[in-house]
């Protein structure tokens, strides 16, 4: 049997029994009835004791929400979403009152964490990395708060920040993602839940990995994670995001807004690996991963670094972009997308120029196997006032098999004409010939389809923070071969 | 260590190979010599296993085992190790992690535990310097931008830390000078003993130099023409293929 014929089909037999993060959790839930109206939002922001400015900025956003059409620009085939047949609020019982210590949450929630390799725990904490853990629509627990308080770092829950930092909430929220930029961040600036801030003052240099770890378990409920990072000057700080969700027959919702700013010569660095649960291989269930994310360099020599690993997800519709208004800042856009089976993706960047001699990079690695279709999308618009703006594009796509589809689309706009725009674009098989020849030194066909893929995104691995990279590397053998972790 | 009897093969109905017969004993070293389009490049797929080409008669024991009944890797770790005529190039995978897993992937086959990072590293750097391949070069990606000698030493330095039971040498003589071709001899001289067998397939008579066989076959249009030791391919350097071929 040919090689890639043999991988073909491996991969088809993929089921949905080889994403080992499928379980779910048996917790007591609070969540209101299902609907989307005035009244959710209400009991939301009353949930979370909001002041009377937050649930106002909430039911604007809802005003908005309900005059604005759902984009359409994305290469996917998005079913009509019921968005009355969905619950909005759901937390686990033992989390109403937030919690004073770890001693006081519901065990069974712990070993969720535990089960997916994120002790909570003191003893057990990963060194290094700083976790808020979110689950459903609450943050559970957040580690080495004080290590980092002691810097005057804040890093906790968005709920509690709108408490403790409203200055700093009202200043930036929506200042980066207005409320009525598409409809899909509309509806999370109308009903966001949890989701992590982060606030780095000048010239500190965070010492840690800061780290979000989102989990659904509810079911038929979405998950409307809002984040917010700002490095004030000269600062520093890496965050990184992961996501896992149970196996159900449903589709589930995750509308994330995400906002950066960095100020005078600050660097955010923002990694994701999103592992939702990606349907079965008929394509039934699955998260739809509609996500905002976008970073203002806002201050000279600024600089914003997203890198992605997208494997999980019925459908990923994500394009995480730099404003670059800084003179001398940088954007880069670093993307792994994997799409396998019944899997859609439509991803990419937008590269804002408006600052002087702003640059900016962007290297994406598209996998395709099975029916899956992907897309890189992207936009570099160079504003006429950004004088000597460079920007650098790579897109790369890779096919495992004949029933799959990659898809580049670049859109590029430059008003002025001292800067430079380069675009390279590459589409290939995977090559019969290196497998046959990995196989020749004793690899299974399994093994070497990882290596070559591996090898085919080194570019964008090597940027994600040392821990993580290797375990993105097993994701990425695991999401194409089927062999169980 | 391999029977080949009656072996008849064909692509995409053209027969390529039409009636070999071949035995290699332990510790012997062949040398399989004949023009282009003969078939020597086919018969050196077929046993190590690359898929379209089909069988359509005749059988080949491998050590007790029917040969033509296992897959490709499955052959790689029983011992049979194939030294492309062109190594394939793998951009993003470093040489020396590529050298690991092919290793760790015969141990874990065998059923033994992996070999550790210092041991492998010790391993790597003896058999590199053998083969005068620098450190350097085993940071690269695998084949990527090597020269085709590198390519050829690379393919030797694969074999030696694999310590094959039987390999097939494809043409490594081709795109080497004359140093290249006397490193890369002495490498496969080096690993030559009583337990492992080599097939090794030329155009030239020049690489016998080096590696001296034991036996020398002719083959011609998918057959086996004329056997005979190490003085037939003087033989054919003297009166060519076409002389030979007629004469037997």
């Amino acid at each position: 049997m040919a090689a890639t014929e043999q991988t073909i089909k491996q991969v088809n037999t993929l089921g949905s029994s080889d994403y080992k993060y499928g379980f779910s959790t048996e917790v007591d839930e609070i969540r209101p009835p299902k609907g989307l109206n005035k009244e959710i939002i209400k009991f939301i922001s009353a949930q979370k004791d909001e002041p009377e400015w937050m649930l106002e900025w909430r039911l604007n956003a809802f005003k908005v929400f309900n005059k604005l059409p759902k984009p359409q620009w994305a290469k996917l085939n998005i079913p009509e979403i019921d968005y009355q047949d969905c619950y909005y609020y759901s937390i686990p019982k033992s989390l109403k009152d937030k919690p004073k210590s770890l001693d006081d949450i519901d065990p069974e929630i712990l070993k969720t964490y535990e089960k997916l390799g994120i002790p909570l725990k003191e003893q057990k904490m990963l060194s290094g990395i700083a976790v808020d853990a979110v689950f459903d629509s609450v943050s559970v627990a957040t580690t080495y708060k004080k290590q980092l308080s002691d810097l005057g770092i804040v890093f906790c829950s968005i709920s509690e920040a709108v408490k403790t930092h409203p200055e700093l909430v009202k200043k930036y929220l929506g200042s980066v993602i207005p409320v009525s930029d598409h409809s899909f961040a509309a509806l999370n600036s109308a009903v966001f839940t949890d989701g992590s801030f982060i606030y780095i003052p000048e010239g500190v240099r965070c010492p840690v990995e800061l780290s979000t770890y989102f989990r659904i378990n509810a079911m038929n409920t979405g998950q409307f994670e809002r984040t917010l990072i700002i490095a004030d000057k000269e600062s520093y700080v890496s965050y990184l995001e992961g996501c896992t969700a149970p196996m159900r027959d449903e589709n589930q919702l995750h509308a994330a807004n995400v906002e950066l700013v960095a100020l005078d010569n600050a660097e955010i660095k923002y990694s994701t690996v999103q592992n939702w649960y990606p349907g079965d291989k008929e394509g039934k269930g699955g998260i739809y991963n509609f996500v905002t994310k976008r970073g203002a360099c806002r201050g000279k020599n600024s600089k914003i670094s997203w890198t992605q690993v997208e494997t999980g997800s019925a459908i990923t519709w994500k394009y995480p972009s730099c404003i670059l208004q800084g003179d001398n800042s940088k954007g880069e856009f670093y993307s792994v997308a994997i799409t396998n089976n019944m899997q859609q993706a439509d991803t990419g960047t937008k590269m804002i120029h408006i600052g002087k001699n702003t640059s900016s990079k962007i290297i994406s690695k598209g996998i395709s196997a099975g029916k899956a279709n992907n897309t890189y999308r992207g936009l570099v618009n160079i504003l006429s006032k950004a004088k000597n703006a460079r920007n650098f594009t790579q897109c790369d796509s890779l096919l495992i098999g004949n029933q799959c589809g990659a898809h580049t689309v670049p859109y590029i706009q430059s008003s002025n004409s001292d800067s430079m725009v380069e675009h390279e674009a590459t589409t290939s098989k995977i090559n019969e010939d290196q497998l046959f020849y990995c196989q020749q030194r004793g690899l299974n066909s399994e093994d070497a389809v990882g290596l070559i893929v591996n090898g085919f995104c080194k570019e964008v691995l090597q940027h994600l923070p040392m821990e993580f990279a290797v375990e993105a590397q097993k994701l990425v053998a695991i999401s194409l071969e089927g062999s169980v972790g | 260590m391999l029977e080949i009897k009656n072996l008849h093969v064909s692509i995409e109905e053209n027969k390529i190979i039409k009636g070999l017969d071949l035995s290699i004993n332990k510790g012997e070293v062949h040398a399989l010599m004949g023009p282009n389009g003969s078939g020597k490049s086919t018969l050196s797929y077929v046993l190590s296993g690359k898929d379209k080409y089909e069988i359509n008669d005749g059988t080949i024991d491998y050590n007790g085992k029917n040969l033509l009944e296992l897959d490709v890797d499955e052959r790689a770790n029983e011992g049979l190790f194939l030294a492309f005529q062109y190594p394939m190039e793998i951009p993003g995978v470093q040489t020396s992690f590529f050298l690991k897993t092919a290793i760790n992937s015969k141990r874990k086959y065998l059923g033994q535990s992996e070999m550790d990072a210092l041991e492998f590293a010790k391993l790597m750097k003896s058999k590199a310097e053998e083969l005068n391949i620098s450190t350097e070069m085993l940071k690269r990606d695998l084949n990527v931008n090597y020269s085709g000698g590198e390519k050829k030493k690379q393919e030797i330095l694969q074999m030696s830390m694999l310590s094959p039971k039987m390999a097939i040498l494809d043409e490594t003589d081709s795109g080497l000078d004359i140093d290249a071709l006397r490193i890369v001899s002495e490498g496969v001289n080096k690993l030559r003993n009583s337990e492992n067998s080599f097939l090794v397939i030329t155009h030239y008579q020049r690489l016998l130099n080096y590696i001296k066989p034991d036996f020398v076959h002719i083959i011609a249009d998918g057959k086996i023409v004329k056997s005979g030791d190490y003085s037939l391919a003087l033989e054919l350097e003297e009166k060519g293929y076409e002389e030979i071929s007629q004469t037997a």
